[in-house]
């Protein structure tokens, strides 16, 4: 293509982009169509990733694809195995895309489409995107070192511990969060459990086929469970109108809190190809397919925003989760612009598998763009709802009232109409008992998308299909993240305790498997227990938690990624990643603070536990006593990571000083240069 | 007439081609995320053939890797 014509489509490209941001962001008073969503977003990743990415990988990082890469050159036919770009690109997307990016967009649409939106672009454009592309080739220059190895050698051995601290806190909290939106979405619900509870036995039925009948046959497998899951989510109506069987399958929150924390603690225990793996395979099947199906809906049906671009919550007085758009947009948004936890995979599997240099740009930058896509998507998914009825599914009873009338009344008085005929109609169409106090995002989520596919394919007929399976996509999703976060963290935990006692270490000794994995699941069973018993809903302290603690990490990864930059030479670029870094700075110490120390009981988590015990008089019963510990908790957990992560900033800055001022030697420890073999085959 | 028809012929033949070749990598990127090519992977470097026990050897050499394996949330 001429030179003038390339010039020309990014023109285009850039004004058409330009256009749909300015109807996204200076639309008021009239409803836009949610594809302006689609083309901004679409237009700002084309640009961030012709322009942006490339300027990082030819000036900052110097890409060199001439430079054999740990898969080529440790190819063990195992762990080091060179593949190709585009299965990476998919291996890693696969990796990286969990429930987050679906969840925090449809929390923080409580704000309006707009913050949220534009957020999504920015953040994953400038931070999320070129965090997961910079770890990825420092990984790879460093025989795909783990974050918190590279952690270690380049900053010093406080990195590594704040590293180590930082992911076994996010697990844990996230395990607490993730388990809670599904107990929200299950809750009273005997259709969505009876489908949830198929799923154990069809991949258990999938671990013992594929190990005794058809060895190695996953594809074929995964669409054997997928056939079964949907009889499963089609026999949940019988579950539900069968009076007996509706018995059995209506559980309480505390009795699914329960039986999720049994099942997490079973998984973790039972061996990893009966449980773990089929339903990994499954899962990924399923959202895999969802995600296509999703954008192929909002491609097909257009439809229009229902929410406005701003809510009188960006003073910080939201039902969903409290607290003003600054801090809380950013965190609660969490993976969908970026996460801490992508690092993780960045450093973890892929970086074994390319081939070239020149593909991290594709697979580190492009993946982290279509995972913030999947985030446009859920935020499309919860804005095409009416605001009355978004605020009806996601605000808790302890805001709006118990009783439909009152929370109406509550919602309405907001400026956002809804009537109890309303919610009711919804939830008969959906095939649910009720639709009010079902905080989490998860069900806001499923009849947002429900209200997409229904009008894409099959009608209103099929809207109670269509959500059940909404809600058995994220509650696969979630269960599939509690089994294998409870072996992660069981790892960690006995790789630690192997430095006190060694047996404690050995991964594959019962006694130490039991006890670790009652550690992992008691400490992330705990907020769950705690999230089902807050009067507020519990999303309202576990999310921002979650949010904290994993934009956490991804600042001890962009702290990292900027030492490594200095000590490259390459300091006059370092405002790539310290830019992202200074910004998260801001945001996450800014919502700790607020978190912790906030005067409004909704906030503050210290405030929260002295109004209870005011109100307490000083003769609190049990479950106060309970709720003024897991205040206090909450704020601890904060106030210790937020600690570590400004001690491992500190480290970094003065190591940066003392390199750009000529007082320490700048070298990054990297592998040293082998040319790779594909140059010399491919020379003539 | 003749020349439009394999004008079209051609453009047919190349669109199934780039089809083709999209749905290749399609399925390799899926044989990656279900474990098929490791499978495959550890067949030929244990030179065995598929079996419920070689299976069961490629998920003992897998466990502690897997296991360790993070996914995103």
């Amino acid at each position: 293509m001429p030179k003038w014509s390339k010039a020309l489509l990014w023109l285009g490209v850039s004004l058409l982009g330009a256009l749909a941001l300015g109807t996204i962001a200076l639309h008021r008073g009239e409803n836009i169509n949610a594809m302006w969503l689609v083309v901004a977003a679409v237009c700002s990743y084309a640009i961030g990733y012709r322009f942006y990415s490339k300027f990082i990988a030819a000036k900052v990082l110097v890409l060199d694809s001439t430079r054999a890469t740990p898969a080529e050159r440790l190819d063990d036919g195992r762990d080091f195995v060179p593949t190709n770009k585009w299965v990476v690109f998919g291996h890693h997307f696969a990796a990286i895309a969990g429930p987050g990016p679906l969840v925090g967009p449809v929390l923080a649409a409580q704000f309006g489409y707009l913050p949220g939106t534009l957020w999504i672009l920015a953040g994953a454009v400038f931070g999320g995107c070129v965090q997961d592309f910079v770890i990825l080739l420092f990984s790879i220059r460093r025989d795909g070192k783990s974050l918190t190895e590279m952690a270690k050698s380049e900053i010093g051995r406080l990195g590594g511990f704040v590293a180590y601290v930082a992911i076994i806190t996010i697990i844990v909290v996230l395990l607490g969060a993730v388990a809670l939106i599904v107990v929200n979405a299950l809750k009273d619900s005997p259709w969505g459990t009876f489908t949830i509870a198929m799923t154990i036995p069809i991949a258990l039925l999938m671990g013992i086929y594929l190990r005794r009948l058809r060895p190695g046959k996953v594809l074929e497998t995964s669409a054997i469970g997928v056939v079964l899951v949907m009889l499963a989510i089609w026999g949940g109506q019988w579950a539900a109108h069968n009076p007996a069987m509706a018995k059995i399958f209506t559980l309480t929150a505390p009795t699914l809190a329960v039986l999720i924390i049994i099942y997490g603690y079973a998984a973790s225990a039972l061996p990893v190809w009966l449980l773990l793996a089929p339903r990994d395979y499954l899962s990924t099947f399923v959202k895999l397919g969802t995600i296509a199906l999703l954008a192929i809906g909002i491609v097909a049906m257009r439809p229009t925003l229902h929410m406005p671009p701003l809510t009188r919550f960006i003073d910080g007085t939201g039902p969903v989760f409290a607290g003003k758009i600054f801090p809380f947009a950013f965190i609660t948004i969490a993976c969908g612009a970026i996460s801490g936890f992508h690092a993780l995979i960045s450093s973890g599997t892929t970086p074994k598998l390319l081939q070239r240099e020149g593909e991290t740009r594709m697979v580190g930058y492009g993946a982290m763009m279509a995972e913030s896509l999947v985030a446009i998507m859920a935020t499309v998914a919860a804005c095409v709802l009416q605001p009355g009825i978004y605020f009806a599914i996601n605000s808790p009873a302890g805001i709006v009232g118990q009783l439909p009338e009152a929370a109406v009344a509550t919602i309405s008085g907001w400026g956002f109409p809804v009537t109890a005929g309303d919610m009711q109609a919804l939830a008969q169409a959906v095939g649910e008992q009720t639709l009010f106090n079902r905080t989490g995002g998860a069900p806001a989520f499923a009849v947002g998308m429900a209200h997409i596919f229904s009008n894409s394919l099959g009608g209103q007929a099929v809207m109670a299909i269509w959500y059940h399976f909404a809600i058995m996509f994220e509650a696969l999703f979630i269960l599939t993240i509690l089994d294998a976060g409870t072996r992660v963290g069981r790892f960690m935990l006995q790789d630690a305790l192997g430095h006190i006692w060694k047996p404690l270490g050995r991964t594959s000794w019962y006694p130490s498997i039991l006890v670790t994995s009652a550690l992992i699941v008691g400490a992330w069973g705990s907020f769950l227990w705690q999230g089902v018993k807050d009067p507020l809903g519990g999303i309202n302290s576990l999310w921002p938690l979650f949010g904290i603690s994993n934009q956490l990490l991804a600042t001890v990864a962009l702290c990292v990624a900027t030492t490594i930059i200095v000590k490259m030479g390459r300091a006059r670029y370092m405002l790539v990643t310290l830019a992202p870094l200074a910004w998260l700075v801001s945001v996450t110490f800014t919502a700790s603070y607020h978190k912790i120390l906030d005067p409004n009981p909704r906030i503050g988590f210290l405030a929260h536990a002295q109004q209870l015990a005011e109100k307490a008089a000083g003769n609190p019963t049990h479950t106060v006593s309970q709720l003024i510990f897991n205040d206090r908790l909450d704020a601890s957990v904060t106030g210790v990571l937020v600690i570590l992560v400004a001690l491992i900033l500190i480290e970094s800055t003065t190591l940066w000083i003392k390199i750009l001022s000529g007082r320490s030697e700048a070298r990054a420890k990297e592998t040293p240069f082998v040319l790779s073999r594909w140059v010399a085959e491919e020379q003539p | 007439m003749r020349a439009a028809l394999r004008t079209v012929s051609t453009l047919v033949r190349k669109v199934v081609g780039i089809l083709q070749r999209v749905g290749d990598i399609l399925l390799s990127a899926l044989r990656e995320i279900f474990d098929e090519s490791a499978y495959a992977r550890f067949l030929a470097r244990q030179q065995r053939t598929s079996s419920p026990e070689a299976y069961a050897s490629f998920w003992k050499e897998q466990e502690t890797a897997r296991a360790r394996r993070p996914k995103c949330c």
